[in-house]
C-alpha cells in the first residue's frame, strides 16, 4: 500500500506536468489560429466530436511549404554538431588532463569546471557580447598585439554562436568524460606499452574505446539541449543565425500563431526522440555496469 | 598515471583561461566608472548602488528567490521518491514509461518544455504568475534530484536497511533512520541543484510566468537584449560572487565531513 503510494506520487505528477502538456501541444498544433481567448480553434468547449473533427494536418503542411523551417531544422542540426564536435576537442584533452593530475589536484580541478556550471547560464552567455562586440575586448587585444589591422566581425555571426555555445556547454562534456577516464585502470596502457606499443597507439586503442560511454554521454548532453537552444542563438547570433528554438520562441511571443509553434515543437521532438532514446539507454548501461 | 605531459598542462591551462577569462572580465568591468562598457575609466561601485535602488530588479530577485526556495523544496521531496521507486520499487507497471519521463527532461530543450507547460495552463484555464512557474521549475528540477540521489541510493549497502527491518523498524523508520541519513549529501546536493537550476531558468520561466512575476532572469533578459550595461556587469558580480562562496563552503563542509569519518573509521579500527 505505502510503495504504491510512494510510486504514485511522482509518477502521476510527472504524466500531469510532463506527459499530457506534450498531449495539449500536439492537439493544437492540429488546430487553427483564431482572434480569440485562446487564440486556436477548435477548443473542447465545442463539443469533444466537433474539436476532433476540426483537426487537421494543416500546420504541419504549411511547414513543409514555408522553407524558413526546412531551413531552422537543418541549420540547428548542423550548429549544433559543429558545436558538439568543438566541445569534444576542448573537453577531452581537459578531462584527459585532470584524469592525469596528481590525485590531490583532482577534488580542485573538479571544483573549477563544476563552478562555472553553478553560475547563471544567462550571465556567461552575456559575458561574451562585451569580449566580442566591434570594439570588444578580443578585437581590442588582437588590435594591440599586432595580429589584424581592422577589427573582426564575430558577434552576430555563426562563430559567435559556436563559442556561446562550447563555452556553455563544455562541463557538461568533461564530467562525464572525466568520470568514465578517472576508472580507467592504468596497467591497461602500462601493459600496452610493455607489449611494445606507441603511446599514441595505446592511446587509440586502449584510452579511447574504454572511454566511450563518457564520450557519448558528454556528447548528447551538449547535442539534445544545442539543438533546441534559444538564449546563445538570440543573444550572440545575428540575423542570418537560423535556430529552431528561436524560430519557436518568435512564432509563440512575437506573431502569437500558437498552432503553428505547437507544429514547431512537434517536429523538434520527433527530431528528438532519437537521440534522447540513444542517450537514456546509455545511461542504464552505466548504471546498470556500476551496480 | 599522474605525471602530466607539457600537452596535458598547454590543454588545462587553455582550457580554464577559457572558462574563466570571460567571468573575470565582468567583474572587473563592474568595478568600471565609464558608462562605456569597454573603455575603463577608473574604479568605481556607483553601478552597484544604482542597482540596489532600483526597485524593479530588487522585486525580480524577490520573486526569483521565492520560487526557487519553494520549488527546489517540492522537487528534491519528489526527486527523492523518485529515485528510491526507481532503484528499489522493483518491477512495476509502466516502469519503462517512468524512467524515460524521469530521463527525457534532463536533454529537453526548454522551449519545449515551456510551451508545452504554458499550453497545459492555458488549456485548463490557471491564471499564470508564481504558483505556475513553481510547478514548471519543480517539474523539471525533481528529474536532476532523482538522478543525484539514485546514483548514491546504487552505491550504497542495502543490508543496512534490511537489518534494520529484521530488527523491527517499520518499513518508514528504517528510511527516516536509516537511509535518509546515508543519502543526506545527495539530497542536499539535489536541493542546491535545484534551487540554482530555478535562479538560472529564462526560457521555461518566460513561457509559464504572467505579467504579475517577473523572474530576474526575464529582467536581466530584457535589458542585455539592448546591449551590454554596467548595471548588468555588477549584478552578475554579485551572483557571482555568492555562487563561489557557496562552492567553497560547501566543497570545505563536505572535505571535514570525509576527514571526520576518516578519523572515525581509525579510531574504530585502533578500538577493536
Amino acid at each position: 500500500m505505502r510503495r504504491a503510494v510512494l510510486i504514485a506520487v511522482p509518477y502521476v505528477w510527472l504524466l500531469a506536468l510532463f506527459l499530457v502538456p506534450f498531449a495539449v501541444v500536439f492537439k493544437i498544433s492540429l488546430s487553427d489560429i483564431a482572434l480569440a481567448i485562446p487564440p486556436y480553434t477548435p477548443t473542447a468547449k465545442d463539443g469533444i466530436w466537433n474539436m476532433l473533427r476540426g483537426l487537421d494536418f494543416e500546420n504541419f503542411v504549411f511547414l513543409t511549404e514555408d522553407d524558413l523551417y526546412w531551413k531552422a531544422y537543418l541549420s540547428s542540426l548542423q550548429i549544433a554538431l559543429i558545436s558538439t564536435v568543438l566541445t569534444l576537442c576542448v573537453g577531452y584533452p581537459m578531462a584527459y588532463a585532470m584524469a592525469r593530475a596528481p590525485e590531490q589536484w583532482r577534488a580542485t580541478l573538479l571544483m573549477l569546471v563544476i563552478l562555472p556550471f553553478w553560475t547563471s547560464f544567462l550571465i556567461r552567455v552575456y559575458a561574451w557580447v562585451g569580449i566580442l562586440s566591434g570594439e570588444g575586448f578580443l578585437n581590442q587585444f588582437l588590435l594591440w598585439i599586432g595580429v589584424i589591422s581592422t577589427p573582426l566581425t564575430i558577434l552576430n555571426t555563426n562563430t559567435a554562436v559556436y563559442i556561446g555555445i562550447v563555452y556553455t556547454y563544455l562541463p557538461f562534456m568533461i564530467l562525464p568524460i572525466y568520470s568514465a577516464l578517472d576508472r580507467l585502470d592504468g596497467s591497461l596502457i602500462e601493459a600496452a606499452e610493455d607489449l611494445g606499443c606507441s603511446r599514441m597507439k595505446a592511446f587509440w586503442l586502449i584510452t579511447i574505446p574504454l572511454s566511450r560511454n563518457g564520450i557519448i554521454a558528454g556528447c548528447f548532453l551538449v547535442f539534445i539541449p544545442a539543438l533546441g537552444e534559444f538564449v546563445i542563438p538570440s543573444l550572440l547570433g545575428g540575423s542570418g543565425t537560423l535556430m529552431i528554438g528561436k524560430v519557436l520562441f518568435e512564432e509563440f511571443f512575437s506573431n502569437r500563431d500558437w498552432p503553428v509553434a505547437s507544429a514547431v515543437a512537434v517536429i523538434l521532438l520527433l527530431i528528438l526522440i532519437i537521440p534522447i532514446v540513444l542517450f537514456q539507454r546509455n545511461e542504464q548501461r552505466q548504471a546498470e555496469a556500476g551496480k | 598515471m599522474s605525471r602530466l605531459s607539457p600537452f596535458n598542462v598547454v590543454s588545462l591551462t587553455f582550457g580554464f583561461v577559457f572558462l574563466y577569462v570571460p567571468m573575470l572580465i565582468l567583474v572587473i568591468y563592474s568595478f568600471n566608472a565609464s558608462k562605456l562598457v569597454t573603455v575603463w575609466a577608473g574604479f568605481s561601485t556607483k553601478w552597484y548602488g544604482e542597482l540596489l535602488s532600483n526597485d524593479a530588479f530588487l522585486d525580480a530577485a524577490w520573486v526569483t528567490l521565492r520560487v526557487a526556495v519553494i520549488s527546489s523544496t517540492f522537487a528534491t521531496v519528489l526527486g527523492t521518491m523518485a529515485a528510491y521507486v526507481l532503484v528499489r520499487g522493483g518491477r512495476f507497471y509502466g516502469r519503462t514509461l517512468f524512467s524515460g519521463m524521469i530521463y527525457a527532461p534532463l536533454v529537453m530543450p526548454e522551449v519545449i518544455t515551456g510551451l508545452s507547460l504554458l499550453l497545459l495552463f492555458i488549456g485548463i484555464g490557471m491564471d499564470r504568475g508564481v504558483l505556475t512557474i513553481v510547478l514548471a521549475h519543480t517539474t523539471f528540477s525533481m528529474c536532476f534530484v532523482s538522478v543525484v540521489v539514485s546514483s548514491r541510493l546504487m552505491t550504497f549497502d542495502q543490508s543496512l536497511e534490511e537489518a534494520a527491518l529484521d530488527l523491527g523498524a517499520s518499513p518508514f523508520e528504517a528510511f527516516r533512520l536509516i537511509t535518509l541519513p546515508i543519502i543526506a549529501p545527495a539530497v542536499i546536493s539535489g536541493w542546491l541543484l535545484a534551487f540554482t537550476l530555478s535562479l538560472d531558468d529564462l526560457v521555461i520561466a518566460s513561457f509559464t510566468s504572467g505579467p504579475s512575476a517577473t523572474t530576474l532572469p526575464m529582467k536581466i533578459w530584457s535589458s542585455v537584449r539592448l546591449g551590454v550595461s554596467p548595471e548588468i556587469n555588477a549584478l552578475s558580480t554579485i551572483l557571482i560572487g555568492l555562487v563561489t562562496v557557496g562552492v567553497i563552503c560547501a566543497s570545505i563542509a563536505s572535505k571535514q565531513s570525509a576527514l571526520r569519518a576518516k578519523r572515525d573509521e581509525q579510531a574504530a579500527a585502533r578500538a577493536q
